[in-house]
């Protein structure tokens, strides 16, 4: 009696001093903390230099530096940074993007941050940070893709957002008849034609399929292939795409949707900010999950994440991981994803979502309707070279379809070299 | 008594020359050439060895390098049982199509500058207008052609539609878009070959010209067999970069097409550069292989022109 009074005191005291000194760690951080954010468009750079602020206003005895590079520059530039001095914290992708970093060993394996019970809250994306069984990095943001359409059009023509592969081109076919075209589409850089693939392919195949299809566990000869690639046909041939996609950027395909020469754009929802600008109004725009095509696979959803990482050579490794767990809490993820922030959706459970038609639309969608997974984008779960000879050959099928059979020779010819 | 005389020994005062002073003749041009040779060698030579060797690895530019023999060269020239490397095989006859549509900007250049070698008023402005587009960057060329092609808006469209001709997507299609980009990088270099003329032709010797047309030659004849060959140093001239520039079409390709439609406009230079250092690539091993044979392409020219100036200067002598 007396020794079990004694040892769970001295549990009790142990648990005591263990959170206080876990506390005290928290406010005792010294020292200097360098972030490298590629958060360099005007609205996520005032996040991540309020963030920083907020940090450092926190810990007073820490010094939190932040350089922000160019967001497409820092795709090149990320390697360099991590090798020699490499800083803190930086901002990379989720899902295989991180592939090259963590082979590398250039990000820290940040799994004992993962295993506190704060970080159940993230469970949606635990999976996209997991790699080779470890967490290197949090989430901090994510958004939706689907389908943005003009409601005005569609209820000129008496249409109503489809739910299935019937009514869809039921749909697109009456707006062909109209003179305007189905969707409109930028291909120059590629990865918007990814999108579609993404989606089609999960639709018709399932998620499991994409994601065997995305490791090069399937023959991009496969029959399940030729399958989305059938149907991803019948818009093409029916002319639903606008014509000349291969010379616009997805910036220069929006004034189709904004003049009404194109009813719906399947996009991020980072696109709904582009059309507000170009003088869509919230009555004009709507937006619906890409529709149903073979009743037999659960939906699944393209959601990017964005993500922070620690550098394995990180010199400050207490606040770095202090500063992980600062953007992921509930309150820190709900302010920087509201409308007026980042204006997309917070990864953390608790977090609340901004009162915003497209993000409200979007929670619910990721939430409650995308039972078959969650899909990071073409460019992110796929290997980065079958990604880019993948892309192209997208691109080259969505002008000409009839080269189908020599693209997928092509596709399965560089999926036995890359991983086999 | 022996008494030295006065005179003094010429032999052990005469001072001692230092080592540098007494090969000054043969030391000074090489430390003259020291600090060039030394650039040369750490910015040219060095990187030319280390491209090879990287071309004999597979490395992502961060971790380990293998060793994998010639298999880059293999893949690439489609040795052994591999089938040649397509975008390969695409980017190598696109280069071939530079080299020789480029050289369109020579004759181009000479008509121009007989054209604006004359004395009227205000010669001096139309000359820099003609030299305008090769002032400005690479880049806004790119762009202004771009606009100009555009499939709807575009300027040329709108030509066509007033002759009644069909509109054309020039850089959306695979078989034009490489012409497309040729013909924006010869309005700069057009005026790089003119002015290179302009230059030749205030060389030409009036005399000559005299004695020629008292011969009674004139037109095509008087260009071919007397004012041509006076040309001679800036046609070579002109052909050298000329040639450069067919090999340094980078910029027009990425600003114009980024390599599409479907790759189809990629030269090698663009194509090393997607393999190496862009967004998904990082295979330097590969990107080095294809370095390595644009070397070899180019040494094949810079021999030739190597060659030529040499002969040039025996001639001189």
């Amino acid at each position: 009696m007396h020794s079990i009074l004694k040892t769970s005191l001295a549990a009790l005291v142990a648990a005591g001093v263990t959170a206080s000194s876990a506390a005290a760690d928290a406010h005792g951080l010294s020292g200097e903390l360098n972030i490298i954010s590629d958060m360099s468009n005007p609205a996520p750079r005032a996040v991540m230099e309020g963030l920083a602020a907020d940090f450092d206003a926190l810990h007073p005895n820490l010094e939190v530096n932040l350089t922000i590079v160019d967001r497409e520059a820092w795709k090149t530039q990320i390697r360099n940074a991590l090798g020699a001095n490499p800083p803190d914290v930086v901002n990379w992708y989720a899902a295989n993007r991180m592939r090259p970093y963590v082979d590398a060993g250039l990000f820290a394996d940040i799994s004992d941050l993962w295993a506190e019970p704060e970080f159940e809250a993230l469970a949606s994306t635990k999976g996209a940070m997991t790699l080779d069984g470890a967490q290197w990095g949090v989430p901090y943001t994510y958004y939706q893709w689907g389908v943005y359409y003009r409601k005005d059009i569609f209820d000129q023509f008496g249409l109503s957002e489809p739910t299935n592969w019937e009514e869809e081109l039921a749909n697109c076919q009456t707006l062909l008849d109209n003179g305007i075209k189905c969707y409109t589409i930028g291909t120059k850089f590629l990865w918007t034609a990814g999108g579609w693939f993404d989606y089609i392919n999960s639709r018709t195949n399932g998620y499991d399929f994409h994601m065997a299809l995305a490791r090069g566990e399937v023959e991009w000869t496969d029959d399940r292939v030729r399958q989305t690639f059938a149907n991803w046909r019948e818009l093409i041939d029916m002319g639903a795409f606008i014509d000349d996609h291969q010379t616009y950027s997805w910036q220069e395909a929006l004034p189709f949707m904004v003049n009404g020469e194109a009813a719906a754009y399947l996009m991020g929802n980072f696109a709904v900010a582009a059309m507000r600008d170009g003088g869509l109004t919230d009555d004009q725009l709507d937006f619906y999950q890409f529709p149903v095509i073979n009743a037999d696979v659960d939906y699944a959803e393209d959601a990017p994440t964005d993500t922070f990482h620690i550098a394995s050579g990180a010199q400050n490794m207490d606040a770095a991981k202090e500063f992980l767990r600062f953007v992921t809490s509930a309150d820190v993820q709900t302010k920087i994803n509201a409308g007026d922030a980042l204006g997309q959706l917070p990864v953390n459970a608790n977090a609340s979502i901004d009162n915003d038609k497209f993000l409200a639309q979007g929670f619910d969608m990721l939430s409650n309707n995308a039972g078959g997974g969650i899909m990071q984008f073409f460019d992110r779960d796929f290997d980065a070279e079958m990604a880019s000879v993948g892309m192209e050959g997208l691109q080259e099928f969505m002008v000409f379809p009839d080269n189908l059979d020599d693209i997928l020779m092509r596709l399965e010819e560089t999926r036995q070299r890359i991983y086999n | 008594m022996s008494v030295s005389p006065a005179v003094p020994s010429t032999h052990a005062s005469r001072p001692q020359r230092g080592w540098y002073k007494r090969n000054e003749i043969a030391i000074t041009p090489w430390l003259f050439l020291l600090p060039a040779m030394i650039f040369f060698a750490i910015y040219v030579i060095i990187p030319i060895g280390q491209s090879f060797w990287i071309s004999l690895h597979e490395w992502d530019g961060l971790g380990e390098k293998t060793w994998v023999g010639t298999a880059n060269y293999e893949r690439l020239l489609g040795w052994g049982d591999a089938n040649v490397d397509r975008k390969f095989s695409v980017s190598f006859w696109n280069n071939l199509k530079w080299l020789v549509l480029y050289l369109l900007a020579i004759p181009a250049g000479l008509f121009i500058a007989l054209f604006l070698n004359q004395t009227v008023t205000g010669i001096r402005f139309y000359k820099s207008m003609f030299f305008f587009p090769f002032v400005i960057s690479q880049v806004v060329v790119g762009l202004v052609f771009s606009w100009f092609y555009l499939p709807r808006e575009g300027l040329l469209n709108a030509i066509l539609g007033f002759f009644g001709a069909g509109p054309i997507n020039v850089l959306g299609d695979p078989t034009l878009a490489t012409y497309g980009i040729i013909a924006a990088g010869l309005w700069p270099q057009t005026a790089y070959c003119m002015i290179l003329y302009l230059t030749g032709l205030n060389a030409v010797d009036p005399e000559q010209v005299e004695a020629a047309r008292l011969d009674g030659a004139k037109g095509p004849k008087m260009l071919w067999y007397v004012i041509l060959p006076q040309l001679k140093p800036a046609t070579f001239i002109a052909f050298v970069v000329t040639i450069i520039g067919a090999l340094r079409s980078f910029d027009l390709i990425s600003v114009m097409t980024n390599g599409g439609p479907f790759g189809s406009t990629r030269v090698l230079s663009f194509y090393m550069f997607e393999e190496s250092l862009s967004e998904f690539g990082f295979r330097m091993g590969y990107g080095a292989a294809i370095a390595v044979i644009l070397f070899f392409i180019m040494l094949g020219f810079i021999t030739y022109f190597l060659y030529a100036m040499y002969q040039d200067e025996k001639g001189a002598r």
